[in-house]
């Protein structure tokens, strides 16, 4: 295996390269759409990749914080007159400083218990989106403001599936830096051996805290820019489903990947798209779908093809 | 001014007292050796030193500062490193990155500015990265240096705990085992390094069943049975004494000459 | 006052029963196989929306009961099989995530071959309340009662006392070992996903004539058995019992005392608070970890 460097570039020239010739090949403005929502998703899924690939913690609340990051763009605008850009800004502080705040106690935990703890943070999100349904439309929703910039309405697909492809460059831009960093190789420790870690000085705690808020953030903006592509957000933004789906474009794409995170985030956004006619057999496709990669593709997709050439090459 | 004082500490297991009223100290440039049976309670003591298990009673000191009950990671930052008898590597990470991830406490805790990857970072990474590569080469590790450490054999993990522990530029390094399921030669090499870390001003504590590796190398040795202190003196001291040798004979442990794993 | 107090305790041990029996359901798959079964409240939705349309079908309610407890009793062995035993060596996480995948195509499959509306079944004595210190109590929530006494009792006695049930106990413990004394592992680990799916089938009938039953039930029930369980200490069985009802007595009061809305959010903040505070649980040991 190849250091980090030596991927560094590999991996982002990859995905611009990816993002570009697919933006020059889309015939309308459905499939923009499609690849807008592609890219949303592999926002939040490189940063649960931080958390859940690289340092080994799970969370199945993290559509919660896509539900904050989607609501502070709808709710913020509407009601306070905050500009839209602000409003992105505040919901990613907001969920920054929570999961900081929560972090520290509930990374204490492991496994099961860490899952479960995370699950229910999510759900706690999603009911309170549900619950203040003065402000929020409850279970229906509620219009989101559409984002100006210089003075002009962003609507086209073309303009989102841009924006979004050049945001999702930045985050992982941002993401190889910190795991090219003494925070990064901190995280990646403690995911094998935490006394190790705590051994070598590594404040686990803090670290962790650090890793959940980063990925936090980035569940939020994927949010954000979720609820002003779509126009129009409920709470199902934030709902359990949601955080099982971002888990499994993780696993999908390979741990510990951020390539990987852009392939999973495409397989389970096209996939349904693709099965719209099969509606009513949505659950039952997706629970099928989830078992299958669990059982055979646990390793992930980018993984297990390097593997393939690596093994080739030598 | 002891470097490490150790006095009176204990733990327990339910029931079993696993560690009971231990006290000793090192100082500077010092091999201290702790030997005994298996499950005489060597690791569990390392455990308490280090912080990895919370002290039921006694009090560790280090250079006269208080130190009981600090988190691992608070006396990483006193100048504490040490290795681990059943390896806690961290396998999914290339040996570069395994000893990088040593010299941790030598970094700044900086997570805004790595995230942005600002130049700071591209110098600390550089500097880590020329420490980390010298002390692989100390240990011929080099040429297995991007790989990753899971691919690598017993041996070479074992070296490379010791080359993680030693990024820190430790006061005081513990080792559990070092040499154990090595063979003569490597033995003879990790031999050869702990003294030269310890001539280099560190103190040492050292666990190992290597009868040969500890009395040759120890400054002091210390027997620990059923978690109490049986004897504590000379190599040649404790060699002579009845009764560490009545206390290995009796438990049908293998002689002192005895190596093994 | 006091009327008012015994309806609510009434309603919450009612409702506690349930998450008794879901978090049971839990700890017997738990304790047998390591797997966490959040398809768990699945069992409960089979036994309720089985029972409802054999009976519309015309089907005699007791012939309806156990056909609903064949069903889930199949099904729990049939997710066994096909989507935990293939993934055996996986991670917890993993292992999770198959049975909410799990869930997922139950609910899918229950959405497809019954409905989506809400369903009730009449109250096996009657549906008219009894007055008790002036609380009017649903000769249903009795039913409920001492239906999951009955059950706990059963399976207590089932691990105590048949070669069954010590297998599955000796399975756990070791299932390297059971096998070398010529313990069939598998079929231990099928009776275990069938039990525990049968008991969730039971639960969901005896609750149907009060809560109603929905394809959808199931995630809610499983996350708050799942809450019970870790309220209790993970891995005990009467911890689950004890932490279904003390789950179930709480959410009632609140929600009568102070406020309905967050009702549902109160297990997810009582088990969030016990897993920071005692990760270990009301009745689960402390242990430490070894390097
Ligand atoms: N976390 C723990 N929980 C329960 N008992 C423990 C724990 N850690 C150690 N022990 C017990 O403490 C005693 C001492 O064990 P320890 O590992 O310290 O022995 P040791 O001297 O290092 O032995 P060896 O030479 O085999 O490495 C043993 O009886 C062991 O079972
Ligand atoms: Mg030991």
């Amino acid at each position: 295996m190849r250091g980090l460097i030596g991927n560094r570039w590999a991996e982002l020239g990859a995905m611009a390269l990816l993002i570009g010739l697919v933006g020059l090949i889309l015939p309308s403005g459905y499939y923009f759409r499609v690849g807008a929502l592609v890219l949303v998703s592999a926002i939040a899924a490189l940063g649960l990749n931080l958390l859940l690939g690289y340092a080994g913690q799970v969370s199945l609340g993290h559509a919660g914080f896509v539900g904050i990051g989607a609501y502070a763009v709808a709710l913020l605008p509407t009601y306070w007159g905050v500009p839209t850009l602000l409003a992105l800004a505040g919901g990613a502080v907001f969920s920054g400083l929570l999961a900081l705040a929560l972090g520290r106690p509930i990374l204490r935990l492991k496994g099961h218990f860490l899952a479960v703890a995370t699950l229910g943070l999510g759900i706690l999100v999603a009911m309170v989106l549900t619950n203040e349904a003065r402000i929020t439309g409850g279970p229906d929703g509620m219009p989101v403001p559409r984002l100006e910039l210089f003075g002009t309405r962003i609507r086209a697909p073309e303009t989102w599936y841009w924006i979004t492809g050049g945001v999702l460059l930045v985050a992982t831009f941002f993401a190889q830096n910190l795991l090219n960093s003494s925070t990064g190789r901190a995280l990646r420790a403690l995911h094998d051996s935490e006394v190790a870690a705590r051994a070598a000085g590594i404040d686990v705690a803090r670290i962790k805290g650090i890793v959940f808020a980063v990925s936090a953030i980035y569940a939020s903006v994927s949010g954000s820019l979720l609820a002003l592509l779509n126009g129009h957000i409920t709470p199902d933004v934030a709902s359990f489903l949601n955080s099982i789906e971002l888990v499994t474009m993780v696993v999908l794409g390979g741990m510990g990947s951020l390539l990987g995170s852009l392939i999973g985030a495409a397989v389970l956004v096209i996939l349904p798209q693709a099965l719209t006619i099969f509606h009513e057999y949505e659950h039952l496709l997706l629970g099928s779908f989830i078992i299958l990669i669990m059982i055979f593709l646990r390793d992930g997709i980018v993984p297990t093809l390097r593997k393939r050439f690596t093994e080739r090459g030598s | 001014m002891s470097l490490l004082a150790v006095k009176g500490l204990g733990i327990g297991f339910g029931g079993i007292r696993a560690v009971d009223n231990v006290t000793f100290s090192t100082e500077p440039g010092k091999i201290f050796s702790i030997i005994g049976p298996n499950g005489a309670g060597k690791t569990t003591l390392f455990n308490l030193i280090s912080g990895v298990y919370r002290t039921e009673s006694g009090s560790v000191t280090i250079l006269d500062e208080e130190v009981t009950r600090l988190s691992p990671e608070a006396l990483a930052a006193r100048g504490m490193a040490r290795t681990f008898q059943n390896l806690q590597v961290f396998f999914r990470m290339s040996a570069l990155d395994n000893v990088m991830v040593g010299a941790h406490v030598h970094e700044a805790p900086r997570g805004l500015s790595h995230l942005l990857g600002l130049p700071s970072t591209a110098r600390e990474n550089r500097q880590t990265r020329d420490e980390a590569m010298a002390l692989l080469t100390r240990l011929r590790l080099a040429d297995v240096a991007e790989r990753t450490a899971g691919n690598l054999s017993y041996g070479q993990l074992k070296r490379l705990e010791i080359a993680r522990a030693l990024a820190s530029r430790p006061k005081i390094l513990l080792l559990d085992e070092p040499a154990a399921g090595c063979n003569p030669t490597e033995t003879a090499e990790i031999d050869e390094i702990i003294v030269e870390v310890a001539r280099s001003g560190v103190g040492i504590l050292l666990v190992e069943h290597d009868m040969k590796l500890v009395m040759g190398v120890s400054d002091r040795v210390l027997v620990l049975t059923q978690g109490r202190v049986l004897i504590e003196g000379t190599p040649a001291e404790v060699a002579n004494s009845p009764a560490v040798i009545e206390a290995y004979l009796g438990t049908g442990l293998p002689s002192l000459e005895a190596t093994h794993a | 006052m006091l009327a008012q107090f015994l309806q609510f305790t009434m309603s919450g041990l009612t409702v506690g029963a349930v998450y008794a029996v879901v978090g049971l359901g839990f700890t017997i798959i738990y304790n047998a196989s390591g797997v966490l079964n959040f398809a768990q409240g699945e069992f409960v939705m089979i036994g309720g929306m089985v029972t409802v349309f054999a009976v519309a079908a015309g089907v005699p309610l007791p012939l309806a009961i156990l056909l609903a407890i064949a069903v889930a009793a199949i099904v729990g062995i049939g997710l066994h099989r096909l989507a935990i035993e293939p993934a055996r060596d996986a991670s917890p996480v993993v292992l999770i995530i198959i049975t909410i995948g799990g869930a997922l195509v139950l609910r899918g499959i229950a959405q497809l071959v019954f409905d989506k509306q809400l369903h009730k079944l009449p109250g096996f004595s009657g549906d008219t309340p009894v007055n008790f210190l002036g609380a009017s109590i649903l000769p249903q929530a009795l039913w409920v009662l001492g239906g999951t006494a009955i059950m706990v009792a059963l399976v207590s006695l089932f691990f105590a006392k048949t070669m069954i049930g010590k297998a599955v106990l000796a399975t756990a413990a070791n299932r390297l070992a059971a096998q070398l004394v010529g313990v069939n592992t598998s079929v231990i680990l099928a009776i275990s996903f069938a039990l525990s799916a049968a008991i969730g089938a039971i639960a969901g009938i005896l609750v149907t004539p009060i809560t109603f039953t929905h394809y959808e039930v199931g995630t809610m029930l499983a996350l708050k058995g799942f809450a019970a369980l870790v309220l209790g200490g993970l891995g005990n069985p009467m911890g689950a019992i004890l932490g279904g009802l003390l789950l179930g007595l709480c959410e009632q009061l609140s929600a009568g005392y102070i406020s309905s809305t967050y009702k549902d959010a109160f297990a997810f903040i009582v088990m969030i608070g016990v897993l920071l505070v005692r990760p270990s649980g009301l009745l689960g040991s402390k242990l430490a970890e070894r390097v």
